[in-house]
């Protein structure tokens, strides 16, 4: 279970998150919610400690932690950013493999069967040795989340995982989120579509803009 | 004629070693100087930002041929004093590591943000990213431009007859003065379009090999 405690963060002493806390027990789905500019992505980027926080506690599975600081294998947060940010010079086998071969120092053969589970798991089977560019969005996408999967994250994030993407994949991704659900797999999604966070989520957090 | 042509080649390809070796070893040394400089340029301590930014600006701003002759008669005033070929490699490795360093500064920051952020999040090492995801993207963003100032370098090359190097120019110029003919100077030609055909292909075949992925 993830747990927050009174985090807040600032920017240039502009309170944008104000000792926000909730909590996503394990293998349930998180939904961020809110309107531009309430601070959605400032919250996932603590939270996956790309930001360091200002004030406030994070607690996992009962422990602190500082994601910001955080080099436990054992903890990791994964994301799925906006635009995916595959890395364009590595085949789609390579961008999933990299990590877990150069972090997790698992062996290329582990790594690539691993990987290859994962690929076809997510229906991009045939397409291990293209490169992003030639991938359509949705497929991109796959790829990303295939990426942050082989890391094996304790928790998987995504910052608005349909802006991107064409309306009809909107069913797509749903399916993907919930079956990684039925999965144990702890999620946490924001996004600034109602109606799909109502389709996926246990719980939905709404993160409104702190008035100056 | 022919007879003419193979009389004077000899001296022609002694000073097209000359050329040579000033051009690669001014590449040797400025290409991986000029990474490291532009990684200076980007620096967050800017005391040396600036100077380097100077440095990057007197280069570029002055002829090469200014600085060569600076190199070889100015800093001997100053207790300096370089061999005619030291001091021309001297002159052409800080020259064209100014440019590089721009170059690869330019590049460097046409990598997105989110790169290093996408690398940080999967734990890779600042290394590792750099290695494996940076330099690569890198890389292909400079290699045309790169490729510009190597062609560049070998006609560059050329003025350091200014300080009385025997180069394949020199060589040319000798000839065609002693024998009253400009068959020299077309010889000469010739072997600079050698030269820069070879690094024109060298350098396509590289850019072919980056295109496989965009
Ligand atoms: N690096 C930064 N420096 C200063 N201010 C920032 C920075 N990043 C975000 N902000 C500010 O924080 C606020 C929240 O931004 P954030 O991106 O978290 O909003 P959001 O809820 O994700 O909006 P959207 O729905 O448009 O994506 C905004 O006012 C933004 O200008
Ligand atoms: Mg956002």
């Amino acid at each position: 279970m993830l747990e927050l405690k009174d985090i807040t963060k600032r920017f240039d002493n502009r309170t944008i998150l104000n000792k926000m806390s909730f909590q996503v027990p394990d293998g349930e789905i998180l939904a961020i919610v809110g309107p531009s500019g309430a601070g959605k992505t400032t919250l996932l980027r603590c939270i996956t400690g790309l930001e360091t926080v200002d004030g406030g506690d994070f607690i996992l599975d009962g422990e602190k932690f500082n994601p910001a600081a955080n080099r436990d294998n054992d903890k990791v947060i994964g994301v799925v950013f906006q635009d995916f940010q595959l890395f364009p010079n590595l085949t789609v086998m390579d961008n999933v493999t990299l990590a877990p071969e150069l972090a997790l120092k698992m062996n290329k053969a582990d790594a690539t069967k691993r990987a290859q589970d994962l690929i076809d798991q997510l229906s991009l089977s045939g397409k291990e040795q293209l490169y992003p560019f030639q991938l359509s969005g949705g497929q991109k996408q796959r790829v990303a989340i295939v990426r942050a999967l082989a890391m094996n994250p304790k928790i998987l994030c995504y910052d608005e995982p349909t802006s991107a993407l064409d309306p009809d994949l909107r069913q797509t991704v749903e399916q993907i989120i919930l079956n990684l659900k039925s999965e144990k797999m702890t999620q946490i999604v924001v996004t600034h579509d109602m109606q799909f966070a109502k389709n996926i989520a246990d719980q939905i957090l709404r993160v409104e803009p702190i008035d100056a | 004629m022919l007879h003419y042509f193979a009389e004077i080649l000899p001296s022609l390809l002694s000073g097209a070693w000359m050329t040579i070796r000033i051009f690669l070893w001014t590449l040797i040394i400025s290409i991986p100087l000029g990474v490291v400089v532009s990684l200076g340029l980007l620096s967050k301590f800017s005391p040396l930002r600036w100077i380097l930014k100077f440095y990057v600006w007197l280069m570029r701003g002055t002829p090469l041929l200014l600085q060569l002759i600076f190199v070889f008669y100015g800093l001997p005033i100053i207790g300096v004093i370089f061999q005619r070929y030291d001091a021309a490699i001297f002159a052409f490795a800080l020259n064209y590591t100014a440019y590089f360093a721009e170059i690869f500064r330019g590049g460097f920051q046409a990598i997105p943000n989110g790169q290093f952020e996408s690398a940080r999040v999967l734990r890779l090492t600042r290394w590792q990213t750099l290695r494996k995801i940076v330099i690569p993207q890198v890389v292909k963003i400079v290699v045309p431009s790169i490729g510009n100032e190597v062609v560049n370098l070998v006609k560059d090359s050329s003025l350091v007859y200014v300080i009385g190097l025997g180069d394949l120019l020199r060589a040319g110029n000798i000839a065609s003065a002693r024998d009253v003919t400009l068959l020299p100077l077309v010889a000469v030609g010739i072997i600079y379009l050698i030269l820069t055909g070879i690094c024109t292909y060298l350098l396509r075949r590289v850019e072919q090999r980056l295109s496989k992925w965009e």
